[in-house]
Protein backbone atom coordinates (compact mmCIF):
# COMPACT_ATOMS: atom_id res chain seq x y z
CA UNK A 1 0.00 0.00 0.00
CA UNK A 2 2.51 2.61 0.75
CA UNK A 3 4.84 0.92 -1.66
CA UNK A 4 6.38 4.06 -3.50
CA UNK A 5 7.04 5.99 0.60
CA UNK A 6 8.95 2.66 1.33
CA UNK A 7 11.15 2.51 -2.14
CA UNK A 8 11.74 6.39 -1.22
CA UNK A 9 12.47 6.23 2.40
CA UNK A 10 15.32 3.13 1.22
CA UNK A 11 16.68 5.14 -1.28
CA UNK A 12 17.61 7.83 1.21
CA UNK A 13 18.51 5.10 3.56
CA UNK A 14 21.33 4.11 1.02
CA UNK A 15 22.91 7.52 1.41
CA UNK A 16 22.22 7.23 5.27
CA UNK A 17 20.04 9.92 5.49
CA UNK A 18 16.10 9.73 7.02
CA UNK A 19 12.97 11.19 5.06
CA UNK A 20 13.34 14.55 7.42
CA UNK A 21 17.11 14.24 7.01
CA UNK A 22 18.07 12.65 10.60
CA UNK A 23 20.73 10.33 11.78
CA UNK A 24 19.84 6.38 12.18
CA UNK A 25 19.93 6.85 15.70
CA UNK A 26 18.95 10.31 16.34
CA UNK A 27 15.28 11.22 18.04
CA UNK A 28 13.43 14.21 17.06
CA UNK A 29 13.71 17.52 18.39
CA UNK A 30 12.36 18.80 20.64
CA UNK A 31 12.57 15.93 23.11
CA UNK A 32 11.10 17.50 26.33
CA UNK A 33 9.16 16.10 29.53
CA UNK A 34 7.26 18.52 31.27
CA UNK A 35 6.23 16.78 34.74
CA UNK A 36 3.29 18.13 36.58
CA UNK A 37 1.37 19.01 33.00
CA UNK A 38 -2.13 18.05 34.87
CA UNK A 39 -3.36 19.60 38.63
CA UNK A 40 -5.91 17.35 38.40
CA UNK A 41 -3.79 14.11 38.11
CA UNK A 42 -2.01 12.90 41.35
CA UNK A 43 1.25 12.46 38.83
CA UNK A 44 1.49 13.66 35.44
CA UNK A 45 3.71 14.49 32.50
CA UNK A 46 4.04 15.60 28.94
CA UNK A 47 6.13 14.48 26.67
CA UNK A 48 7.05 15.69 23.44
CA UNK A 49 9.08 14.23 20.83
CA UNK A 50 9.40 16.81 17.42
CA UNK A 51 5.58 16.50 16.50
CA UNK A 52 4.73 13.67 18.34
CA UNK A 53 2.97 14.98 21.98
CA UNK A 54 1.15 12.77 24.54
CA UNK A 55 0.06 13.26 27.86
CA UNK A 56 0.09 10.15 31.33
CA UNK A 57 -1.57 11.05 34.40
CA UNK A 58 -1.80 8.99 37.44
CA UNK A 59 -5.25 8.62 39.28
CA UNK A 60 -4.77 6.49 42.77
CA UNK A 61 -7.55 4.50 44.01
CA UNK A 62 -8.02 1.96 46.85
CA UNK A 63 -8.93 -1.25 46.36
CA UNK A 64 -8.90 -4.79 47.89
CA UNK A 65 -5.68 -6.76 46.75
CA UNK A 66 -6.06 -9.60 44.78
CA UNK A 67 -6.29 -13.11 46.68
CA UNK A 68 -3.15 -14.59 45.52
CA UNK A 69 -0.85 -11.65 46.68
CA UNK A 70 -2.45 -10.31 49.60
CA UNK A 71 0.43 -7.64 50.55
CA UNK A 72 0.70 -6.58 47.65
CA UNK A 73 -0.53 -3.21 45.33
CA UNK A 74 -0.77 -2.73 41.86
CA UNK A 75 -0.59 -0.73 38.97
CA UNK A 76 -2.97 -0.22 35.69
CA UNK A 77 -2.01 0.74 32.22
CA UNK A 78 -4.72 2.11 29.85
CA UNK A 79 -4.03 3.83 26.83
CA UNK A 80 -6.37 5.96 24.59
CA UNK A 81 -5.75 6.19 21.10
CA UNK A 82 -8.04 9.82 20.89
CA UNK A 83 -8.93 10.33 17.02
CA UNK A 84 -8.11 14.06 18.23
CA UNK A 85 -4.75 12.87 17.68
CA UNK A 86 -4.80 11.18 14.75
CA UNK A 87 -7.09 10.49 11.57
CA UNK A 88 -7.29 6.83 11.71
CA UNK A 89 -8.24 6.89 15.38
CA UNK A 90 -11.72 5.96 15.73
CA UNK A 91 -13.86 6.34 18.51
CA UNK A 92 -15.05 3.03 21.00
CA UNK A 93 -13.51 -0.01 22.83
CA UNK A 94 -9.80 0.44 22.94
CA UNK A 95 -8.18 -0.71 19.65
CA UNK A 96 -6.28 -3.69 19.39
CA UNK A 97 -3.33 -1.49 19.05
CA UNK A 98 -4.24 0.39 22.10
CA UNK A 99 -3.94 -2.64 24.11
CA UNK A 100 -0.15 -3.37 22.59
CA UNK A 101 0.80 -0.16 23.81
CA UNK A 102 -0.74 0.06 26.84
CA UNK A 103 0.54 -3.64 28.16
CA UNK A 104 3.79 -3.00 26.65
CA UNK A 105 4.20 0.42 28.97
CA UNK A 106 2.80 -1.70 31.80
CA UNK A 107 5.12 -4.29 31.53
CA UNK A 108 8.20 -2.27 30.92
CA UNK A 109 7.19 -0.40 34.54
CA UNK A 110 6.32 -3.67 36.24
CA UNK A 111 8.87 -6.29 35.10
CA UNK A 112 11.20 -3.54 35.89
CA UNK A 113 10.65 -3.95 39.52
CA UNK A 114 11.69 -0.90 39.85
CA UNK A 115 8.46 -0.03 42.24
CA UNK A 116 7.79 -2.13 45.19
CA UNK A 117 4.32 -3.50 45.05
CA UNK A 118 4.28 -4.23 48.78
CA UNK A 119 4.46 -0.74 49.91
CA UNK A 120 0.94 -0.15 48.82
CA UNK A 121 -0.17 -2.30 50.83
CA UNK A 122 -2.57 -0.62 53.66
CA UNK A 123 -3.49 -3.19 55.30
CA UNK A 124 -3.19 -6.76 54.43
CA UNK A 125 -5.64 -8.76 52.75
CA UNK A 126 -8.30 -5.59 52.80
CA UNK A 127 -6.98 -2.43 51.06
CA UNK A 128 -4.22 -1.55 48.69
CA UNK A 129 -2.93 1.67 46.53
CA UNK A 130 -3.82 1.06 42.81
CA UNK A 131 -2.20 3.20 40.77
CA UNK A 132 -4.07 3.88 37.53
CA UNK A 133 -1.57 4.88 34.73
CA UNK A 134 -3.59 7.09 31.73
CA UNK A 135 -2.22 8.05 28.52
CA UNK A 136 -3.86 10.20 25.74
CA UNK A 137 -1.79 11.25 22.90
CA UNK A 138 -2.71 14.45 21.74
CA UNK A 139 -0.97 14.60 18.17
CA UNK A 140 0.81 11.16 16.92
CA UNK A 141 3.10 11.65 14.40
CA UNK A 142 4.69 8.49 15.01
CA UNK A 143 6.55 6.58 18.17
CA UNK A 144 3.93 6.49 20.84
CA UNK A 145 5.67 3.44 22.41
CA UNK A 146 8.55 5.10 23.72
CA UNK A 147 6.77 8.78 24.12
CA UNK A 148 4.29 6.51 26.17
CA UNK A 149 6.50 5.09 27.59
CA UNK A 150 8.48 7.82 29.19
CA UNK A 151 5.54 9.82 29.90
CA UNK A 152 4.13 7.19 32.53
CA UNK A 153 7.41 6.57 34.06
CA UNK A 154 7.96 10.66 35.06
CA UNK A 155 4.05 10.61 36.13
CA UNK A 156 5.00 7.83 38.57
CA UNK A 157 8.40 9.64 39.60
CA UNK A 158 6.57 12.90 40.29
CA UNK A 159 3.50 11.74 41.84
CA UNK A 160 2.01 12.66 45.11
CA UNK A 161 -0.35 10.19 47.24
CA UNK A 162 -3.51 11.99 48.37
CA UNK A 163 -4.61 11.81 52.42
CA UNK A 164 -6.37 8.84 53.05
CA UNK A 165 -8.28 8.17 56.61
CA UNK A 166 -11.75 6.88 57.53
CA UNK A 167 -12.16 4.46 54.41
CA UNK A 168 -11.71 7.72 52.24
CA UNK A 169 -9.66 9.40 49.74
CA UNK A 170 -9.08 12.69 50.47
CA UNK A 171 -8.15 13.84 46.45
CA UNK A 172 -7.99 17.77 47.62
CA UNK A 173 -4.99 17.02 49.50
CA UNK A 174 -1.97 15.91 48.72
CA UNK A 175 0.77 14.69 51.16
CA UNK A 176 4.46 14.81 50.70
CA UNK A 177 4.46 10.61 50.39
CA UNK A 178 6.27 10.21 46.63
CA UNK A 179 6.16 6.44 45.56
CA UNK A 180 10.01 4.88 45.54
CA UNK A 181 11.42 3.94 42.10
CA UNK A 182 14.56 1.95 42.58
CA UNK A 183 15.15 2.40 39.10
CA UNK A 184 13.91 4.54 35.71
CA UNK A 185 13.44 1.67 33.02
CA UNK A 186 13.63 3.48 29.78
CA UNK A 187 11.75 1.79 26.54
CA UNK A 188 13.51 2.39 23.35
CA UNK A 189 11.91 1.24 19.73
CA UNK A 190 14.30 0.35 17.10
CA UNK A 191 12.71 -0.22 13.63
CA UNK A 192 13.96 -2.35 11.08
CA UNK A 193 13.33 -1.19 7.68
CA UNK A 194 14.59 -2.57 4.74
CA UNK A 195 18.56 -3.53 5.98
CA UNK A 196 18.73 -0.46 8.11
CA UNK A 197 18.11 -0.35 11.78
CA UNK A 198 16.78 3.47 13.16
CA UNK A 199 15.11 4.89 16.33
CA UNK A 200 12.05 7.45 16.86
CA UNK A 201 10.64 6.24 13.45
CA UNK A 202 7.82 8.93 12.70
CA UNK A 203 4.73 7.94 10.96
CA UNK A 204 5.90 8.01 7.76
CA UNK A 205 8.50 5.54 8.19
CA UNK A 206 6.12 3.58 10.73
CA UNK A 207 3.93 2.95 7.37
CA UNK A 208 6.82 1.18 6.00
CA UNK A 209 8.12 -0.94 8.47
CA UNK A 210 9.38 -4.41 8.80
CA UNK A 211 9.60 -4.76 11.63
CA UNK A 212 10.20 -3.30 15.44
CA UNK A 213 11.37 -4.31 18.35
CA UNK A 214 10.82 -2.02 21.82
CA UNK A 215 13.80 -2.36 24.57
CA UNK A 216 13.08 -1.71 27.66
CA UNK A 217 16.03 -1.31 30.06
CA UNK A 218 17.71 -0.14 33.94
CA UNK A 219 20.54 2.03 34.30
CA UNK A 220 22.89 -0.92 34.43
CA UNK A 221 21.86 -2.43 30.51
CA UNK A 222 20.21 -4.97 32.25
CA UNK A 223 16.85 -5.47 29.81
CA UNK A 224 13.77 -5.60 31.34
CA UNK A 225 10.87 -6.30 29.04
CA UNK A 226 10.84 -6.43 25.20
CA UNK A 227 8.43 -6.38 22.39
CA UNK A 228 8.52 -7.20 18.70
CA UNK A 229 6.33 -5.64 16.23
CA UNK A 230 5.25 -5.66 12.79
CA UNK A 231 5.03 -8.10 9.80
CA UNK A 232 8.93 -9.45 8.83
CA UNK A 233 11.12 -11.45 10.74
CA UNK A 234 14.11 -10.27 12.40
CA UNK A 235 17.72 -12.37 12.36
CA UNK A 236 19.66 -13.33 15.43
CA UNK A 237 21.79 -10.20 13.90
CA UNK A 238 19.61 -7.91 13.91
CA UNK A 239 17.85 -8.60 17.44
CA UNK A 240 21.62 -8.47 19.29
CA UNK A 241 21.90 -4.91 17.03
CA UNK A 242 19.13 -3.56 18.12
CA UNK A 243 19.18 -4.30 21.48
CA UNK A 244 22.57 -2.66 21.71
CA UNK A 245 20.95 0.37 20.26
CA UNK A 246 18.05 0.43 22.31
CA UNK A 247 20.15 0.14 26.07
CA UNK A 248 22.59 2.89 24.48
CA UNK A 249 19.83 5.32 23.77
CA UNK A 250 17.59 4.75 26.64
CA UNK A 251 20.69 6.25 28.98
CA UNK A 252 20.57 9.57 26.81
CA UNK A 253 16.84 9.53 27.72
CA UNK A 254 17.00 8.74 31.08
CA UNK A 255 18.82 11.96 31.55
CA UNK A 256 15.61 13.81 30.72
CA UNK A 257 14.04 12.47 34.10
CA UNK A 258 16.52 11.84 36.63
CA UNK B 1 -24.05 35.17 55.59
CA UNK B 2 -24.42 35.89 52.26
CA UNK B 3 -21.84 34.99 49.42
CA UNK B 4 -19.55 38.63 50.12
CA UNK B 5 -16.11 37.24 48.17
CA UNK B 6 -14.73 35.40 45.53
CA UNK B 7 -11.73 32.87 45.42
CA UNK B 8 -8.71 35.03 44.73
CA UNK B 9 -10.09 38.65 44.59
CA UNK B 10 -12.15 37.89 41.68
CA UNK B 11 -14.85 40.16 41.22
CA UNK B 12 -18.45 39.26 40.69
CA UNK B 13 -18.56 39.74 37.17
CA UNK B 14 -15.06 38.72 35.97
CA UNK B 15 -13.64 35.55 34.46
CA UNK B 16 -10.86 33.22 35.59
CA UNK B 17 -8.03 33.36 34.01
CA UNK B 18 -7.99 32.70 30.04
CA UNK B 19 -5.23 31.32 27.64
CA UNK B 20 -6.02 30.60 24.11
CA UNK B 21 -3.78 29.19 21.01
CA UNK B 22 -4.63 27.90 17.18
CA UNK B 23 -2.90 25.06 15.50
CA UNK B 24 -1.50 23.06 18.52
CA UNK B 25 -2.46 19.48 16.86
CA UNK B 26 -0.56 19.22 13.61
CA UNK B 27 -2.15 16.41 12.87
CA UNK B 28 -5.61 18.12 12.62
CA UNK B 29 -7.28 20.29 9.65
CA UNK B 30 -7.84 22.49 12.46
CA UNK B 31 -7.16 22.74 16.12
CA UNK B 32 -6.98 24.89 19.23
CA UNK B 33 -6.41 24.96 23.35
CA UNK B 34 -8.83 27.21 25.51
CA UNK B 35 -8.00 27.04 29.39
CA UNK B 36 -10.06 29.13 31.68
CA UNK B 37 -9.10 29.11 35.06
CA UNK B 38 -8.13 25.37 35.63
CA UNK B 39 -9.90 23.91 32.96
CA UNK B 40 -8.44 22.96 30.08
CA UNK B 41 -9.89 22.18 26.63
CA UNK B 42 -7.90 21.07 23.10
CA UNK B 43 -10.25 20.75 20.31
CA UNK B 44 -9.29 18.83 16.84
CA UNK B 45 -11.60 19.19 13.58
CA UNK B 46 -10.56 16.73 10.86
CA UNK B 47 -12.50 17.47 7.99
CA UNK B 48 -14.95 17.73 5.64
CA UNK B 49 -14.13 14.40 5.22
CA UNK B 50 -15.98 11.19 3.73
CA UNK B 51 -18.80 9.92 6.27
CA UNK B 52 -18.97 6.06 6.81
CA UNK B 53 -21.30 4.45 6.88
CA UNK B 54 -23.00 6.01 3.97
CA UNK B 55 -26.75 5.90 5.45
CA UNK B 56 -25.68 8.90 7.65
CA UNK B 57 -24.55 10.88 4.80
CA UNK B 58 -27.17 13.85 3.42
CA UNK B 59 -26.97 14.38 -0.01
CA UNK B 60 -27.91 18.16 0.31
CA UNK B 61 -24.82 19.08 3.19
CA UNK B 62 -22.12 18.00 5.26
CA UNK B 63 -23.23 17.22 8.93
CA UNK B 64 -21.23 18.82 11.69
CA UNK B 65 -20.36 16.04 14.65
CA UNK B 66 -19.02 16.37 17.89
CA UNK B 67 -17.33 14.23 20.46
CA UNK B 68 -17.18 15.49 24.34
CA UNK B 69 -14.41 13.71 26.06
CA UNK B 70 -13.05 13.71 29.78
CA UNK B 71 -9.08 12.15 29.88
CA UNK B 72 -9.72 9.63 32.86
CA UNK B 73 -7.01 12.14 35.01
CA UNK B 74 -8.81 15.26 34.45
CA UNK B 75 -10.83 15.38 37.64
CA UNK B 76 -9.61 16.40 40.80
CA UNK B 77 -11.35 13.28 42.63
CA UNK B 78 -12.33 10.08 41.20
CA UNK B 79 -10.54 9.24 37.93
CA UNK B 80 -13.09 9.14 34.99
CA UNK B 81 -13.98 6.14 33.46
CA UNK B 82 -12.92 6.06 29.84
CA UNK B 83 -15.50 5.73 27.38
CA UNK B 84 -18.70 7.86 27.10
CA UNK B 85 -21.26 8.16 29.99
CA UNK B 86 -24.78 9.71 29.15
CA UNK B 87 -23.57 13.05 30.46
CA UNK B 88 -20.46 13.10 28.02
CA UNK B 89 -23.04 12.18 25.31
CA UNK B 90 -25.71 15.01 26.09
CA UNK B 91 -22.48 17.64 26.20
CA UNK B 92 -21.46 16.53 23.00
CA UNK B 93 -25.04 16.62 21.17
CA UNK B 94 -25.38 20.46 23.15
CA UNK B 95 -21.60 21.41 21.83
CA UNK B 96 -22.90 20.53 18.47
CA UNK B 97 -25.99 22.67 18.38
CA UNK B 98 -23.73 25.43 20.00
CA UNK B 99 -22.05 25.49 16.80
CA UNK B 100 -24.29 24.65 14.15
CA UNK B 101 -25.31 27.95 13.56
CA UNK B 102 -22.16 29.78 12.45
CA UNK B 103 -21.30 27.13 10.09
CA UNK B 104 -22.55 26.74 6.21
CA UNK B 105 -21.97 22.95 5.47
CA UNK B 106 -24.04 23.18 2.18
CA UNK B 107 -20.98 23.44 0.02
CA UNK B 108 -20.15 19.64 1.87
CA UNK B 109 -22.67 17.25 0.26
CA UNK B 110 -22.22 13.54 1.58
CA UNK B 111 -19.27 14.98 4.28
CA UNK B 112 -18.86 15.49 8.00
CA UNK B 113 -16.84 17.53 10.05
CA UNK B 114 -15.66 16.09 12.90
CA UNK B 115 -15.09 17.56 16.14
CA UNK B 116 -13.16 16.17 19.05
CA UNK B 117 -13.15 17.42 22.48
CA UNK B 118 -10.60 16.43 24.95
CA UNK B 119 -10.21 17.68 28.08
CA UNK B 120 -6.83 17.11 30.21
CA UNK B 121 -7.76 18.69 33.42
CA UNK B 122 -11.20 20.32 34.16
CA UNK B 123 -12.64 22.59 37.28
CA UNK B 124 -15.97 24.06 36.75
CA UNK B 125 -17.30 25.20 32.69
CA UNK B 126 -15.82 22.41 30.69
CA UNK B 127 -18.66 22.18 27.97
CA UNK B 128 -18.11 26.27 27.48
CA UNK B 129 -14.81 25.65 27.31
CA UNK B 130 -14.81 22.71 24.62
CA UNK B 131 -17.34 25.21 22.45
CA UNK B 132 -14.40 27.90 23.02
CA UNK B 133 -11.82 25.48 21.63
CA UNK B 134 -14.07 23.88 19.01
CA UNK B 135 -15.14 27.24 17.23
CA UNK B 136 -11.76 28.23 17.27
CA UNK B 137 -10.44 25.17 15.28
CA UNK B 138 -13.32 25.34 12.94
CA UNK B 139 -11.91 28.53 12.14
CA UNK B 140 -7.90 27.45 11.82
CA UNK B 141 -9.52 24.84 9.96
CA UNK B 142 -10.56 26.93 7.00
CA UNK B 143 -13.91 26.24 7.25
CA UNK B 144 -16.78 29.10 6.42
CA UNK B 145 -18.07 30.61 9.42
CA UNK B 146 -20.52 33.49 9.98
CA UNK B 147 -19.00 34.31 13.59
CA UNK B 148 -17.19 32.93 16.37
CA UNK B 149 -19.03 31.26 19.03
CA UNK B 150 -17.94 32.23 22.80
CA UNK B 151 -18.88 30.57 25.83
CA UNK B 152 -18.82 31.00 29.81
CA UNK B 153 -21.22 30.28 32.38
CA UNK B 154 -22.94 32.54 34.44
CA UNK B 155 -26.02 32.28 37.30
CA UNK B 156 -26.70 33.32 40.54
CA UNK B 157 -24.77 32.22 44.34
CA UNK B 158 -26.48 32.99 47.32
CA UNK B 159 -27.82 36.85 46.59
CA UNK B 160 -25.04 37.15 44.25
CA UNK B 161 -24.91 37.32 40.36
CA UNK B 162 -21.70 35.84 38.82
CA UNK B 163 -19.97 35.31 35.65
CA UNK B 164 -17.85 31.88 35.00
CA UNK B 165 -18.58 29.84 38.01
CA UNK B 166 -15.82 28.10 39.70
CA UNK B 167 -15.92 24.42 41.68
CA UNK B 168 -16.80 26.52 44.78
CA UNK B 169 -19.34 28.30 44.15
CA UNK B 170 -20.85 25.30 41.67
CA UNK B 171 -20.62 23.17 45.04
CA UNK B 172 -21.85 26.33 47.39
CA UNK B 173 -23.92 24.82 49.69
CA UNK B 174 -24.57 28.13 52.33
CA UNK B 175 -27.39 29.11 49.78
CA UNK B 176 -29.04 28.81 46.29
CA UNK B 177 -27.02 27.98 43.38
CA UNK B 178 -27.90 28.35 39.66
CA UNK B 179 -25.69 27.52 36.56
CA UNK B 180 -26.36 28.71 33.81
CA UNK B 181 -23.81 27.78 30.45
CA UNK B 182 -24.00 29.79 28.04
CA UNK B 183 -22.47 30.45 24.12
CA UNK B 184 -22.95 32.85 22.06
CA UNK B 185 -22.64 34.36 18.53
CA UNK B 186 -20.46 37.78 19.61
CA UNK B 187 -21.21 39.96 16.67
CA UNK B 188 -25.16 38.83 16.27
CA UNK B 189 -25.47 38.44 19.69
CA UNK B 190 -27.54 35.84 19.53
CA UNK B 191 -27.48 32.64 22.27
CA UNK B 192 -26.94 29.45 20.92
CA UNK B 193 -26.46 27.53 24.21
CA UNK B 194 -28.96 27.90 26.99
CA UNK B 195 -28.82 25.38 30.12
CA UNK B 196 -29.47 25.79 33.86
CA UNK B 197 -29.56 24.46 36.94
CA UNK B 198 -30.71 25.77 39.88
CA UNK B 199 -33.13 28.69 40.91
CA UNK B 200 -33.36 31.85 40.03
CA UNK B 201 -36.21 34.64 39.39
CA UNK B 202 -37.06 35.78 35.61
CA UNK B 203 -35.61 39.26 36.04
CA UNK B 204 -32.46 37.89 37.83
CA UNK B 205 -31.82 35.41 34.50
CA UNK B 206 -32.53 38.89 32.21
CA UNK B 207 -29.56 40.55 34.24
CA UNK B 208 -27.43 37.62 34.40
CA UNK B 209 -27.79 37.18 31.02
CA UNK B 210 -26.44 40.56 30.25
CA UNK B 211 -23.60 40.35 32.02
CA UNK B 212 -22.85 36.79 30.08
CA UNK B 213 -23.24 39.03 26.80
CA UNK B 214 -20.21 41.28 27.72
CA UNK B 215 -18.10 38.08 29.24
CA UNK B 216 -18.88 36.40 25.74
CA UNK B 217 -17.81 39.66 23.79
CA UNK B 218 -14.32 39.53 26.05
CA UNK B 219 -13.68 36.15 24.95
CA UNK B 220 -14.31 36.22 21.47
CA UNK B 221 -11.31 39.00 21.50
CA UNK B 222 -9.12 36.72 23.11
CA UNK B 223 -10.23 33.99 20.48
CA UNK B 224 -9.92 36.67 17.44
CA UNK B 225 -6.55 37.62 18.85
CA UNK B 226 -5.20 33.57 19.70
CA UNK B 227 -6.24 32.88 15.65
CA UNK B 228 -4.59 36.06 14.18
CA UNK B 229 -1.23 35.04 16.33
CA UNK B 230 -1.22 31.95 14.40
CA UNK B 231 -1.42 33.89 10.83
CA UNK B 232 1.19 36.72 12.61
CA UNK B 233 4.05 33.80 12.90
CA UNK B 234 3.50 32.63 9.55
CA UNK B 235 4.54 36.03 8.21
CA UNK B 236 7.70 35.79 10.08
CA UNK B 237 8.80 32.19 9.05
Amino acid sequence: MYKDLREHILKLFNSDVRLDGRKFTDYREPFTVETNAVKTAEGSARVRIGKTEVIAGVKVEVMKPYPDTPNEGSIIVGVELLPLSNQNFELGPPSIEAIELARVVDRGIRESKCLDFKKLCIQEGEKVWTLIIDICPINDAGNLFDASALAAIAALKTMKFPKYGNDKIDYKTKTDGMLELKDIPISVTVTKIGDKLIVDADSDEEKAIDARLTVASLSDGTLCALQKGGDYPLTYDDIAKMVDIGVEKAKDIRKLIT
Amino acid sequence: MAYTERLNGRKFDETRKIEAKVGVIPNADGSAYFKIGNTAAYAAVYGPRNLHPRFLQDPSRGILRCNYNMMPFSSSSERVRPGSSRRSKEISLVTEKALLPVLDLNEYPNSVVDVFIELPETEAGSRCAGICAASMALADAGLVMKDLVAAVSVGKVDDKLVVDLDYSEESYEEGHVADIPIAMMPNYEKITLLQMDGLISKNDLKKVLEMGKKACKDIYEIQKNALKEKYADRGKE
